[in-house]
């Protein structure tokens, strides 16, 4: 049944270059053009992160490999770090890589529900990014109101020293948060109708689920700060004054739009990256996931919780103060549901059989850092403890701890172990175990010691920490940060080597070199065109690892074993 | 070509309905967003009764008018494309444009009486806000005459024969950006 | 830890710590629970020959009470945050002691400018006194601050004194505090306004009674602060002082 509606879905079998590696409707080349798009902005975004680090440590240096920053250079290279890694670097990456590439082959679907809307979607973020870029190269310079551009400073040119580069930095935003609502739509209509024969919902694997959830939290999320962009632009460019006091407007209604989008957002990029560590613990620890249903239905809720706990980062302000309470309220109920993810992630690992291969050091590493994440996100959410750490270098520990354990730590798990299948060869296992080890170690060791800094009281986005006193003491501290910040880019290195040799060189890769029950890794590495020579039929879940009495650890999805045992029959 | 993949009941359900709805949720917060920003900062506020006292609630009846009968001409061009009868979805998609157009040709004159009586976008918050919304409102009108001028057009020349279920996607939009007109409508003009 | 804090001087900084270093005992016993228990696993579980793994998917009532009664553990403590924390956030943002100390901060690109009432304790009147940077308070009596700002939002930020709270343009927003002791102390701004933020930094004075009545008597020399007539001389003086 299935086969037939696939096949009205044949697009040829393009040859030439053009049609193959650049105007390509296949979602695994797709995928493969974002994860170009990603790798260059984490590249770029790493750099304006040594900038960063070297003018807090050496300020009014010259930082080596480029010169001296200038206090408006520094705002621009902040609010650029920050627009870069999350919506150029941690969307692409963990959205539209993985989902891309993996709904349709975990589905047992030859492509997405509309692969040329999926040719769009990838052509629109490449225009985001061109414009994003062109910012820095305009009269004024790259934006310099902080990525979370506030108002008024981001209303009026004459007060940031800027051009452009807001107005482009909003175009840019509207058409990625465009590119990713496409993106968004593709996703969920594959997942409705294109599963194959079996496959029911509470057979997908995690994955699947958490990029579903996260798709439907951005599509509901994203639609205020379009509005509040839109705005924005409106009163830089039209004198109109939704922003401005003068003119009746409110400072406040920005953050609002922009808060009510940027809570549900960190969870939109949070979910699929708990999607991967679980994906990579279940086949690593050959144990089914614990309580996949309640995880599902607590991310669900989280989801949802998500879009009403968004003032907690507006405690201080102006709003009414009697409004932080409620939404401490709501941001403590929300760590009900994370709660149980994450046990239920550790549960997992209890009476499991564990290998440490690079990807799972990646996923135990991501776990970990995560949780301390989690447990400094109560300190932000408490309203009096904020009243002293809002805007300080504890908030700044605190999100990086929670986004680059997402972000880095299991996107790294899952490029290590989907590189076989994207690109048929494997990484070099010696030198993804380095790339780990340093990563861990010198991540915990530039933003371990960063809460100290933020408890010492040093405000986030000022440029040159020793023109106060009172953080003399955290001096030696920003010192070291720096170096070892500084260390950690170097040591991405043995990513990079490792991922350009792999690619020219690796180990050709089998089918199924993990092991793994789920249905991509029942073709071809890489799969062909269209991803399934027939097919697949589903009989179980995906976590059938470990199955008591059975021959082996593991039982693929589209096994059958009627078939298997009738085979065996004399 | 159509994706018309069978569910996993066997139902042939398009696809592109499913990713119509979806689509639509998303324009819901955005349009959603600024509704409710107008209405908090505006019970917060003052004079905005005033401002609104200069729009001309006569247009804007009548584009009120023109967009509800173009969300009924479309309705009929689908029952028309569902008797498989083109020649008549044309038509009545061609009347849906020209409504639009209509729609749009009447706003820009308001826009114009407006202006020429001071009344800029910079002239306050109510009319960063009418605007705003209406300008919004007025792209995605314009976005739906394209989608529904394609559709007329390859009805007229029978090439819309396999994808006939796209008028009920474009309807669906359609009404959609009609819906937020009904919106609008009150909360600029009759507030 | 307790040594990376810069010093309390404020009345209610020992209850703003008090609710951190409470999350601080929660979260560091739960650090080492989870993580404990991840590394005791990753040891315990790690692959060996002839282990085969035990096929636990928590699809039972009493597999899942491993992960539900933490979580209801989790919940309380959680409660008990905020809970306390509702009291502190109370005593600092939701209520004001009466006093008569009353100045207005202005955050504008990049310095605070205070001014004072003077002693006829109403704004807007001759006697006001506007300087750049410079905030002097007696020690031991309630202050109040009314915020705002010419141009971009700032952040009024009194690290010891455990007070932050941004100013916006077109809106006054009143904080208060008492100093337990004298000193000198800056008075950063928070919130990113431009590019002079890094630098933009108050001073606040935090004098004894007699200092305090000295800076008063040296700014306002005509006029004694417990008279009640007005003097017809006394003239508005803008100072860099």
């Amino acid at each position: 049944m299935n086969d037939i509606a696939q096949k009205n879905h044949a697009h040829g079998n393009p040859r030439n270059f053009w049609r193959l590696y650049v105007f390509s409707t296949d979602h695994k080349v797709i995928a493969k053009q974002y994860l170009g798009l990603a790798l260059f902005w984490a590249l770029l975004g790493g750099f304006t992160a040594y900038l960063i680090r070297w003018q807090i440590a050496h300020p009014d240096t010259e930082a080596w490999g480029w010169g001296f920053i200038e206090p408006g250079v520094y705002n621009a290279l902040v609010t650029m770090h920050g627009t870069i890694m999350v919506f150029f670097v941690a969307m692409p990456l963990l959205l539209a890589v993985f989902g891309n590439f993996l709904i349709p082959l975990m589905i047992g679907a030859r492509d997405m529900a509309f692969p040329r809307l999926n040719m769009l979607s990838v052509w629109i973020f490449a225009l985001a990014s061109i414009v994003l870029i062109t910012s820095f190269f305009v009269p004024g310079g790259a934006p310099a109101a902080g990525w979370t551009g506030y108002p008024p400073l981001s209303a009026k040119n004459e007060y940031t020293g800027g051009g452009y580069g807001v107005d482009l930095w909003l175009v840019a935003l509207a058409l990625e948060f465009a590119s990713f609502l496409l993106g968004g739509v593709n996703f969920l209509t594959t997942a409705m109708n294109l599963r194959a024969p079996g496959m029911t919902w509470l057979r997908l694997p995690v994955l699947v689920w958490m990029q579903l959830i996260a798709a439907v939290v951005f599509m509901l999320s994203v639609g205020p700060i379009i509005a509040g962009a839109v705005l924005l632009l409106m009163d830089r460019n039209l004198g109109t004054t939704f922003y401005a006091p003068a003119g009746g407007g409110d400072p406040l209604l920005w953050q609002h739009l922009f808060w009510f989008f940027g809570h549900p957002e960190v969870y939109v990029i949070l979910l699929p990256g708990f999607g991967i560590i679980l994906e990579v613990l279940a086949v690593f620890a050959r144990k089914p996931v614990f309580a996949y249903r309640p995880i599902i239905y607590a991310s669900m809720v989280a989801g949802l919780l998500s879009f009403i706990v968004w003032a907690h980062h507006q405690y201080l302000s102006g709003m009414d103060p009697r409004l932080a309470m409620p939404f401490s309220i709501t941001t403590i109920i929300i760590s009900v549901p994370f709660g149980l993810v994450v046990l239920s992630i550790i549960a997992t690992l209890w009476g499991s059989s564990m290998s440490f291969q690079t990807p799972m050091l990646f996923a135990l590493g991501s776990l970990g850092v995560f949780i301390f994440g989690g447990l400094t996100g109560i300190f932000n959410g408490s309203a009096p403890v904020d009243i002293y750490i809002h805007d300080t270098y504890f908030v700044v520990a605190h999100f990086h701890y929670t986004l680059i354990s997402n972000v880095f730590f299991a996107g790294f798990a899952g490029l290590y172990y989907w590189f076989p299948k994207m690109f048929g060869r494997m990484m070099n296992e010696a030198l993804g175990k380095i790339h780990f080890w340093l990563t861990f170690i010198f991540f915990n060791a530039v933003f371990g010691p960063m809460h100290l800094v933020g408890v010492g009281g040093m405000m986030r986005r000022i440029s040159n920490p020793t023109q106060y006193d009172f953080l003399k003491p955290v001096e030696p501290l920003n010192m070291f940060i720096t170096l070892m910040a500084i260390l950690l880019l170097v040591s991405q290195l043995a990513f990079v080597i490792n991922f350009l040799w792999s690619l020219l060189a690796g180990k050709v890769a089998t089918a199924n070199p993990w092991r793994s029950n789920t249905l991509e890794w029942t073709t071809s590495s890489p799969p062909p065109h269209e991803n399934f020579a027939a097919t697949p039929v589903v009989h179980r879940g995906a976590y059938e690892y470990s199955v008591p009495h059975a021959q082996d650890d593991w039982l693929p999805q589209d096994f059958d074993s009627d078939k298997a045992s009738k085979a065996a029959l004399p | 070509m159509v994706t018309n993949a069978r569910t996993m009941d066997g139902s042939l359900e398009p696809a592109g309905k499913a990713g119509t709805w979806w689509f639509l949720s998303s324009e819901i917060p955005t349009f959603g967003g600024l509704l409710v920003s107008y209405i908090v900062l505006r019970l917060g506020g003052s004079g905005w009764a005033e401002a609104s006292s200069h729009l001309n609630l006569n247009i804007a009846l009548a584009n009120t008018f023109l967009l509800l009968t173009s969300s009924m001409t479309i309705v009929m061009a689908h029952a028309a494309v569902q008797e498989n009868d083109h020649k008549r979805a044309a038509k009545f998609l061609a009347l849906t444009v020209l409504l639009g157009l209509s729609f749009l040709i009447m706003k820009a004159l308001e826009y114009g009486v407006e202006i020429r009586h001071g009344f800029l976008p910079g002239s306050g918050i109510f009319w960063s806000f009418y605007y705003g919304m209406t300008g919004l409102h007025a792209l995605h009108v314009f976005a739906g005459i394209i989608v529904n001028l394609v559709l007329c057009i390859q009805a007229a020349r029978g090439s819309l024969a396999p994808n006939g279920h796209r008028i009920e996607l474009a309807g669906l939009y359609w009404h959609f950006v009609d819906i937020v007109w009904i919106f609008l409508f009150p909360l600029l003009y009759l507030a | 830890m307790q040594n990376w804090f810069p010093e309390n001087v404020s009345t209610f900084g020992a209850d703003v710590d008090g609710i951190f270093w409470l999350i601080f005992y929660i979260t560091t016993v739960w650090f080492f629970l989870t993580e404990g228990l991840i590394l005791y696993f990753v040891f315990r579980y790690r692959r060996r020959p002839g282990c085969k793994a035990v096929y636990a998917a928590g699809d039972t009532w009493r597999q899942l009470a491993w992960v539900l009664v933490p979580m209801a553990i989790i919940v309380a403590l959680d409660v008990l945050i905020d809970v306390r924390g509702a009291d502190v956030w109370a005593k600092v943002k939701l209520q004001r002691p009466p006093t008569d100390i009353i100045v207005r901060a202005t955050g504008k690109q990049f310095n605070w400018e205070f001014t004072y009432p003077g002693p006829d304790g109403k704004f807007g009147t001759d006697d006001d006194l506007t300087t750049d940077n410079e905030l002097h308070i007696p020690v031991g009596k309630p202050i109040h601050v009314v915020l705002t700002s010419k141009d971009v939002i700032h952040s009024f930020f009194l690290p010891h004194f455990r007070l932050k709270q941004d100013a916006m343009p077109g809106r006054e927003i009143p904080v208060w505090f008492e100093a337990t002791k004298p000193g000198e102390y800056e008075i950063p701004c928070a919130e990113l306004c431009g590019f002079g933020h890094s630098g933009m930094n108050g001073r606040l004075f935090v004098q004894t009674a007699d200092d305090y009545g000295r800076w008063v008597a040296e700014k306002w020399p005509e006029k004694r602060p417990t008279d009640g007539d007005r003097q017809s001389e006394t003239k508005s003086r803008r100072s860099r002082g």
